[in-house]
């Protein structure tokens, strides 16, 4: 965030979102890293007046929120696109109970996936929790947006999610400050079980009033200025809402457009009203035919998904070629080039069990953090991903479905948030039912994947100040795991040492490898040390190379090369190491046989 | 007021990229420019091809750079000079920090960096301004201002007032390095002029 005058900011969708949230004076606000949401709650941390805290996972994070809505405070959750899936249980019922004090879900989704394992759209949950859904189009409107939907949450009896994407969480605008407004509720306990209490009877009688709600909520719509028309050349109109809306207003600046601030419920008669206004009817928005198909429920016809991608982000140009086609200008044809994927970072943690797991023959089954990068060559060792703590029970499937012969062919590695997040009751699984299966437990001792956030393993809280700590090994032991090792990463041999005992036993084990992420404040101010490499001692064997740390490079020889320089005819070429990327984990080292790697100061 | 402008940031996750996008931004913004700028954060920061895009002019609707529609790409890599080639045109002007950062596949023998890898720019009719930025750096004493040096080499291209960029160096920057920060914009802009 940054001042431009004493009125306005320059901030992204995330900050001004956290703004929105402490102008609407929230008390208590709780969410799980995601990309692109983690923002949010790292910026609101920083005001004060709101308690902010890393939940263990999404679920947890939505039912702080629901606690401190209950006892009349206005709440938030935040939380990615998939995230919703493992908070939708409480949230599907907190439909039902409504709220006391105002409380907003926030959903940051990432079409085109530029973090995420999937690109689900996250509006079909309001059509299928019965919830009103805001979907701001830039960073000044979600903090507008967010405002008013602690205010709606409280006037309908509802929770109100907050539909953001990528290019909304990580677009920067111009924010203009506002007042800070009060909660309409007041603090304190209340018992109403015939609104808290969702037994059968009771569920039933505020199934009802989620109905009347939601038409109330329809009446709304038709009337807020957030569903407004923006008037102007009929012969093609636009309804759109969110990020879309941005690129039609570029694409056809001269179009009449429908623009929706709230996409559920929606305000029929304004659709209509704009549908007879204008000759011809688009509809654009990205991922799902959402609005489209709701809207020819209604009768209305209209275009979209004929034309418009249902896959991926639009942009200006997509839009504008998808209704005119060949109106682009012609473009350079993109040259090749070796491709430059994300990479562990020098001096990883992770790649000293992902190089022996490479070197075993081992099916692994991962799971989403960091380490999925452990997927990329030259390691290439992991065998799937689906979702935060999968990795877990998918082992356990596999190696029941191998039967006898499976023991000690499926390996399940996770890392410490997410482990915590979701991997804690598959490994209980894993030992009630009697697997044989391995987990890796990579403990780095912070969330790193989403830009370094405390969790229940660190010993600090989303401010930084001192909490309890979880003991990773005595949970597991808790759990009934009579195997559990810890193995320092950065000595690769006596990992591979100790991961091949624990494979080969026919009982469920556990082995948690113990190194701070390199990233951390402290491990970036250690004393410069390095490891060089003594070239006149390198053979060319390549060992070191073949950990694709980023610090260690290949230098090949030139025809005759090698002889001159005095090494081997056959010798190829030489490895190297960058003193300055090298962050002193010494895995290449404990590689190295023919010490041609050594530790030395003054880098 | 009526200038427009799109200007691509490209580099490798760690670079600095957002810094010097920063920047930029506040002399457009001090300037009186409506602006909006696109990130992209997570996996992507992990040492791979990362980009910003910056967009200004009186109103910005779109924080996206339309294909073949950036006026200017800053890249602080060689070969991220090149690889969003279909974001430019014939004309667009490339800022280049003179630097390699050997990729996974070159670093491991599997691939070759590519030679004269800026003639694909060139031979386009793209206007190619080479920046030693460290070397530039070092000279002016303090390697760490060479994102300053190559937002000086932008700024000759933006219709602002170097004055402004020079307030806008002077009240974001720690007093300390304030100095050798004016100098490595001074110097960057010297590269350009």
């Amino acid at each position: 965030m940054t001042k431009i005058n004493d009125k306005s900011l320059w901030m992204s969708g995330n900050e001004a979102i956290a703004l929105g949230v402490h102008e609407a004076g929230v008390k208590v606000a709780s969410g799980y890293p995601g990309t692109p949401s983690t923002e949010i709650m790292e910026n609101l941390s920083k005001y004060k007046g709101v308690y902010t805290e890393w939940a263990p996972n999404e679920k947890v994070g939505l039912e702080v929120a629901i606690g401190a809505s209950f006892a009349g405070a206005r709440a938030l959750a935040t939380m990615k696109h998939v995230g919703v899936n493992v908070a939708a249980d409480p949230l599907f019922t907190a439909s039902y109970t409504g709220v006391c004090g105002g409380l907003v879900l926030v959903s940051a989704d990432d079409p085109e996936m530029h973090s995420s394992q999937n690109e689900q759209d996250n509006r079909n949950y309001a059509f299928a929790a019965k919830l009103p859904m805001l979907e701001p189009s830039d960073p000044s409107e979600a903090k507008e947006l967010v405002k008013l939907a602690f205010d709606l949450s409280e006037d309908l009896d509802t929770p109100v999610m907050l539909r953001i994407t990528t290019r909304v969480s990580h677009v920067k605008g111009v924010v203009e400050k506002g007042e800070i407004t009060a909660s309409h509720a007041a603090c304190g306990i209340q018992k109403i079980p015939g609104k808290l209490v969702m037994l059968p009877a009771i569920a039933r009688k505020r199934r009802v009033v989620v109905e009347e709600r939601m038409d109330k909520c329809r009446e709304l719509a038709e009337t807020a200025e957030f569903n407004r028309i923006e008037e102007g050349d009929t012969k093609r109109g636009f309804i759109t809402s969110g990020v879309s809306y941005l690129y039609v207003k570029e694409a056809f600046p001269e179009a009449a457009v429908l623009k929706l601030g709230m996409c559920w419920p929606l305000p029929e008669k304004k659709i209509r009203a704009f549908a007879a206004m204008v000759d011809e009817l688009f509809i654009v928005e990205e991922l799902d035919p959402f609005l489209e198909t709701h809207i020819k429920a209604m009768g209305i016809e209209c275009r979209g998904k004929d034309c418009i991608p249902n896959q991926g982000e639009l942009n200006t140009a997509i839009v504008r070629q998808a209704i005119e086609p060949d109106s682009g200008p012609e473009l350079f044809e993109p040259v090749e080039l070796p491709q430059r994927p994300p990479n562990m970072c020098a001096g990883c943690p992770h790649r000293g069990i992902f190089f022996n797991l490479s070197r075993m023959k081992v099916f692994v089954s991962g799971d989403i953090g960091c380490y999925t990068l452990g997927f990329l060559p030259p390691l290439s060792a992991m065998d799937s991903c689906v979702c935060m703590g999968a990795s877990v029970p998918i082992a356990h499937g596999m190696a029941k479905a191998l039967g006898d012969d499976g023991y000690n062919q499926v390996v399940s590695v996770i890392g410490d948030s997410t482990f915590i997040h979701s991997g804690i009751t598959g490994l209980i699984n894993t030992v009630y039912n009697n697997s044989a299966s391995t987990l890796i437990i990579l403990d780095n001792r912070i969330t790193a994947m989403t830009g370094q956030q405390h969790n229940p393993t660190t010993g600090y809280n989303i401010k930084g100040e001192a909490a309890s700590s979880l003991d990773m090994e005595a949970l597991c032991r808790a759990v009934g795991v009579k195997h559990v090792y810890k193995v320092n990463p950065h000595d690769v041999v006596e990992t591979r040492r100790i991961l091949k005992e624990a494979v080969e036993l026919q009982e469920p084990s556990v082995v948690i490898s113990e190194a701070p992420c390199v990233l951390l404040p402290e491990m970036k101010e250690r004393k410069p040390v390095s490891y060089f490499t003594n070239q006149e001692n390198c053979v060319g064997c390549m060992s070191c190379i073949r950990l694709g740390c980023p610090a260690i490079s290949w230098t090949p020889f030139t025809e005759g090369e090698a002889e001159e320089r005095g090494y081997r005819k056959k010798q190829k070429g030489i490895s190297k190491i960058d003193e300055i990327l090298c962050n002193d984990c010494g895995q290449c080292a404990s590689l190295c046989k023919f010490n041609a790697i050594t530790r030395g100061e003054g880098k | 007021m009526e200038d427009t402008g799109n200007i691509l940031f490209s580099g490798v996750g760690g670079q600095g990229i957002l810094l010097a996008s920063e920047i930029t931004v506040y002399a457009l913004l001090s300037a009186g420019y409506d602006a909006k700028k696109s990130e992209v954060h997570g996996m992507a920061q992990r040492g791979g091809s990362v980009t910003a895009q910056l967009r200004y002019g009186k109103k910005v609707y779109s924080p996206l750079i339309e294909p073949g529609c950036a006026d200017i790409q800053m890249a602080f890599e060689m070969m991220e000079a090149v690889r969003y080639l279909p974001y430019l045109h014939a004309g667009s002007k490339v800022i280049v920090n003179t630097q390699k950062i050997l990729p996974p596949s070159v670093a491991t023998g599997q691939a070759e960096y590519p030679k004269d890898v800026l003639q694909h720019l060139t031979e386009r009719d793209i206007v190619v301004v080479p920046v030693d930025a460290f070397d530039i750096a070092k000279e002016v004493g303090e390697i760490k201002t060479a994102n300053v040096v190559m937002v000086g080499a932008l700024s000759v291209f933006l219709p602002i007032d170097p004055a402004i960029y020079e307030e806008v160096i002077r009240t974001r920057v720690p007093e300390r390095f304030r100095d050798v920060n004016l100098q490595a914009f001074a110097a960057g802009r010297k590269v350009s002029e």
